[in-house]
């Protein structure tokens, strides 16, 4: 996954806070995932709103030596189609 | 032994930050992941291992506003979705309406059913609807087997609900199953029927729980079987689902996919048709029984605040089990299982891999607890006379602090 990526989480998916982090429940595929911290749990919900995945982890605070291990999460919501690259920059 | 009740409030431990999922799990979640909810006690059928003793409506079942009233708070706590059950849940004559009501709310259904009520339209009513799984319930691949515990012409229903579903377009359909010696032999036939109907195997675990008290001890699977069962699971992996029903048997070694939780008040439990909120939908007892959704406050009060989520929400005691290297695979198995066949909470699953329940299952003075509810049809059929009833105790009841599976057991004089 690239850092200058553009994604939004699926508008299928739900997501609710928990002490931990958060549950996502994709209703299409049924597919429980844990985001098992509370800056993942902003990265995930501050993409849509953000140019690039890097914007969504400097927005959410989380420090560049942990960048690798969270693209490496966001990687695999991607697999499970709880992240989307976004249409409209779908280029980039 | 540390039993339910009488486990103190006052100290409950704070969660911990960090660590393990399942660590975080033990500590509860602000709603259920996976709700039960039987909508029905009323039932067409009679299996003779209801976990539910379901057949009779009970004339306090929730009305229909009710129900909306519960799907309204259970979409205010983002409960993503519901197993419904019952009974028949079908039977209910506004089961469809609700089922679309849950479904407008954002809430999913996964509902059971024996298969009366799924025909040609009722399915593609079903295949039409986005959020909306159906597991069929079959005990068996073949008629003989099946009808034994479910009922004549029960099979024929299920497999004609199942083409009803697959001739409408509905898209994998479950075929439910629960796993008992006369049927763990047809784990192949039972995947190549849900091949032909485009179904998903689910297998799950016979509970001694209802009517199944009656007739665990025959039905159960032997230990060669679990381990039969065990080595089928490993090879199956993702393919078949389970609902994490057997991590008992992770004491052969491998942990088997799912959590490996006992989940029951922390991330699942039941809601009874007249609104009986239990830790989980294996232990409809008093003992497991944490409030009403007709109270102040609602479903999402109890799941809150009720005194014996907040107990199982703290680290149990597993008393003798934590010695077994097994341990953190199985933690002690189900604690419905053990209540049931009258084990101690803290002690080995009744049906413990490693045959550490065994002295324990053959104790003088072990007791059934009596069943919490029965909502049958006919009279509950007789537990036969076995030794451990008919035999007076050997002393006096075990301590409550008794932490070996041991305690109490004496060696028979000659």
């Amino acid at each position: 996954m690239l850092l200058d990526g553009a994604w939004t989480m699926s508008p299928s998916v739900s997501i609710r806070p928990e002490p931990f982090g958060a549950l996502a429940y994709h209703f299409g595929t049924r597919r429980l995932t844990f985001l098992k911290s509370r800056e993942m749990v902003s990265v995930v919900t501050g993409l849509a709103a953000c140019a690039t995945v890097r914007e969504a982890l400097a927005k959410a605070g989380v420090p560049q030596t942990q960048w690798s291990v969270f693209l490496q999460a966001l990687e695999a919501l991607a697999d499970g189609g709880m992240i989307e690259r976004r249409a409209d920059l779908a280029a980039a | 032994m540390t039993t339910v009740h009488d486990r103190p409030t006052a100290s409950v431990p704070s969660r911990p930050r960090g660590g393990s999922l399942v660590q975080q799990f033990e500590y509860g979640l602000d709603a259920p992941i996976c709700l039960t909810w039987e909508l029905t006690y009323a039932c067409n059928l009679a299996c003779i291992h209801c976990l539910s003793s379901s057949g009779k409506r009970d004339p306090r079942e929730l009305s229909t506003e009710q129900c909306e009233a519960v799907i309204d708070q259970l979409q205010a706590m983002q409960v993503f979705y519901v197993n419904i059950g019952g009974g028949e849940p079908t039977i209910r004559p506004d089961f469809w309406h609700l089922l679309e009501y849950a479904v407008s709310h954002q809430v999913g259904v996964k509902f059971s059913t024996n298969g009366v009520r799924i025909t040609p339209e009722r399915a593609r009513f079903l295949a039409s609807t986005d959020y909306v799984d159906v597991q069929v319930s079959l005990d068996g691949a073949t008629a003989d087997v099946n009808d034994r515990v479910r009922g004549e012409g029960s099979f024929d229903m299920a497999i004609r609900a199942l083409e009803n579903l697959s001739a409408a377009g509905f898209a994998d359909a479950k075929i439910s199953v629960v796993v008992t010696r006369e049927n763990v032999d047809q784990l192949d036939l039972f995947k190549a029927l849900a091949d032909r109907h485009g179904a998903t195997l689910r297998l799950t675990r016979l509970r001694p729980s209802g009517r199944g008290a009656d007739v665990w001890d025959e039905l159960h699977p032997t230990a060669s079987q679990q381990r039969t069962l065990y080595e089928w699971l490993l090879r199956a992996g993702e393919n078949v689902l389970t609902g994490d029903s057997f991590f008992h048997l992770a004491g052969f070694g491998e942990s088997l996919p799912g959590l490996n939780l006992c989940g029951a008040g922390r991330v699942v439990c039941l809601i009874d048709p007249v609104g009986d909120v239990y830790a989980c939908p294996f232990a409809i007892h008093d003992q497991f029984h944490a409030g009403n959704v007709l109270s102040p406050g609602g479903f999402g009060a109890v799941w809150k605040d009720s005194e014996l989520f907040a107990d199982l929400r703290s680290p149990q005691t597993s008393g003798a089990c934590t010695k077994c290297e097994f341990f953190d695979s199985c933690r002690g198995g189900c604690m419905a299982a053990k209540f049931f066949t009258g084990l101690p909470l803290d002690g080995p699953d009744p049906e413990c891999v490693q045959g550490y329940s065994e002295p324990a299952l053959l104790q003088i003075g072990r007791t059934i607890p009596a069943a919490g509810q029965d909502h049958s049809r006919s009279a509950r059929r007789p537990t036969g006379p076995t030794p451990l009833e008919i035999a007076p105790p050997s002393g006096p009841p075990v301590h409550a602090c008794a932490e070996s599976p041991l305690a109490g057991f004496t060696v028979p004089r000659p």
